[in-house]
């Protein structure tokens, strides 16, 4: 399937990353020469075919439900563009 | 012993160098570190080099083995890459997005290497995130493969993604390296460059600490430059990890002991279905004569049938960035990395995220987001997991018969750098003997075997069963012997 420059802008809005406008028609054209490419995955009949999900089979291990790890909050944050009082910096949120 | 005889060193000659007291860690460290300084400037390896404490942890292994505390990897010299989190170091996945990320924590993988005696060189180079196949999606540019062609200058790609990785060992730059494959990234470099590389069976290795691209594809492993010091060192990156729920809880073998031990007897499959159309003469060449030395080996060779193998990669271009799209979205400048102003929270993340990621990323990034997005999910995402059940029952099927496969690790030589990366399926391509494993959850290993027309480093890939390296080890070892692959690059940097 084409996907034209208007699904791009949606695309790009839902992963939150700007395009110009300048480019959204070379990403269209992009995205939709990979899609088209994998649309031979069509040719594949995959009725009643379990989706896989994992490689592991096993369960997901449980464990007790117990602090295993914490107190690091200057740790945490070292790496913040901005901190301050021991709280992230972001841009407002609420008006 | 001079500098350039302790770079040249196998992994397991300088274990028993340093064991023989014939040199030290720190001599050893010296004479890398030495190497890395004069060629990074060319070959773009590295793209952090971390002396100082790569002097101190040499330094404390030497005094750990004089007070017979020596671990398996006692004095190693290593190179990391930057994918793996290293305490207070920086880690950037060759992105400009976590560009002075210094990670509070260790990698699972790296701190056992460290329990085991090694030393770390530094933070080598690979593409963003590790999406790509020849090194040139990297935010620090692409890395240079030591190898030329015969008579030609033209720089070459080492492959990618763990391309920094594969072209240090290759270069003498460090005795092993860390990798990891999600689609190829550890053997297709490997195979461009001379050198060993395993991508373990998924859940061998720890991915906690791991920068997490396609969280059920990612799997760490090493690049080396024999299969025997491949298998000292997958030995250390391996073992149960509660901190990452998909860690095998399993035994970890003394893969070393499988090197070497005869492969008589073992049956062999040659998949039809990787004979593909345009497979270059010298390709195919090259895999009829590892089936030749296997025979010879008094292994058994079958002929079999993957019959969804075409459909691994477009199935795995599914898989993968809808998988990253959902990794990559921590990425919003609030917590860690860069941050790029612009008024509202919607747009300081908007214009995060176009700065900070590459091309190649946000391409990735947009198609797993498309994917996944409402109305897209079951044409798309649902019917490449149930792709992917075809491919792995196709493996289970021919598992009954044989007890591995060989097929070759590439369908090239490496390429000249710019070559490619116009067309993103033409490069894609580059995974398509490798992909299938990533999705089946198999081990694979790439060994070198020959050269190509022009002089350049040719590998084959051994296929096996999960859980059973070893023998894709005694197989590795058996096509290495015979092969008698000896050549190394010729220094021009």
């Amino acid at each position: 399937m084409a996907i034209d420059v208007d699904t791009v802008r949606k695309v790009a809005k839902l992963a939150r990353i700007a395009v110009p406008e300048a480019r959204l028609q070379a990403l269209s054209q992009e995205l939709s020469g990979i899609l088209a490419w994998i649309e031979q995955l069509d040719e594949v009949d995959t009725d009643g075919v379990e989706p896989m999900t994992s490689v592991v089979a096993a369960k997901l291990p449980l464990r007790e439900d117990v602090v295993t790890d914490g107190g690091k909050r200057d740790a945490v944050l070292a790496n913040a563009p901005k901190a301050d009082k021991g709280f992230f910096v972001v841009p407002k949120v609420v008006e | 012993m001079s500098a350039s005889d302790l770079t040249g060193l196998t992994l397991k000659g300088a274990v028993e160098g340093l064991s023989s007291k014939t040199f030290s860690a720190e001599e050893l460290a010296r004479a890398h570190l030495d190497a890395i300084a004069a060629a990074n400037p060319h070959l773009n390896a590295f793209v952090l080099e971390t002396p100082e404490k790569a002097m101190e942890m040499a330094k404390a292994s030497d005094a750990r083995r004089a007070k017979g505390e020596a671990g398996p990897l006692e004095g190693i010299s290593l190179g990391i890459k930057d994918l793996f989190c290293t305490e207070g170091v920086e880690s950037t996945a060759a992105s400009k997005i976590l560009k002075g990320f210094k990670p509070p924590y260790e990698s699972t993988v790296t701190a056992n290497l460290w329990r085991d005696g090694a030393v770390m060189l530094g933070k080598l180079n690979m593409d963003e995130f590790a999406m790509g196949s020849s090194n040139e999606t990297s935010a620090f540019g692409p890395v240079t493969n030591p190898w030329k062609g015969k008579g030609s200058n033209q720089a070459l790609t080492p492959g990618g993604s763990s391309g920094g990785s594969a072209a240090a060992v290759a270069a003498d730059l460090c005795l092993g390296a860390t990798a990891t494959d999600t689609g190829g990234s550890i053997r297709q470099p490997a195979s461009f460059t001379g050198t060993v590389g395993i991508k373990p069976t998924y859940g061998r290795c720890s991915r906690w600490g791991v920068v997490a691209f396609a969280s059920s594809l990612d799997q760490a492993g090493p690049i080396a430059k024999t299969v025997e010091d491949a298998a000292i060192l997958l030995r250390s990156m391996s073992g149960h990890d509660p901190k990452d729920s998909t860690s095998l809880n399993v035994e970890v073998p003394d893969f070393a002991s499988f090197v070497g031990k005869s492969v008589k007897g073992l049956r062999i499959g040659v998949p039809d279905e990787y004979r593909i159309e345009g497979m270059p003469e010298e390709i195919a060449k090259l895999w009829d004569q590892g089936v030749e030395w296997l025979k010879a080996a008094g292994c058994e060779i079958k002929r079999v049938s993957l019959p969804h193998t075409k459909y691994a990669l477009p199935a795995y271009y599914i898989v993968a960035p809808a998988e990253a799209s959902s990794n990559l979205a921590r990425y919003d400048g609030m917590r860690y990395g860069l941050r790029e102003e612009g008024g509202s929270l919607t747009n300081v993340y908007e214009n995060t995220r176009a700065e900070g990621f590459g091309e190649e990323v946000k391409r990735r990034i947009l198609i797993g987001a498309y994917v996944l997005s409402a109305g897209y999910y079951d044409a798309y995402y649902l019917k490449a997991q149930k792709v992917r059940r075809r491919i792995a029952d196709d493996f289970d099927a021919v598992f009954q018969e044989v007890d591995a496969l060989l097929t070759p690790t590439a369908p090239s030589a490496a390429f000249a750098l710019g070559d490619r990366n116009a067309d993103p399926i033409a490069m894609y391509l580059n995974d398509v003997f490798t992909v299938t494993v990533n999705l089946a959850g198999l081990p694979g290993i790439s060994v070198p075997a020959g050269v190509s027309g022009e002089g350049l480093p040719l590998g084959l890939q051994l296929i096996g069963r999960a859980l059973d390296e070893g023998t894709l080890f005694s197989l590795a070892g058996a096509v290495e012997e015979a092969a008698a692959f000896r050549a190394k690059p010729q220094r021009w940097w």
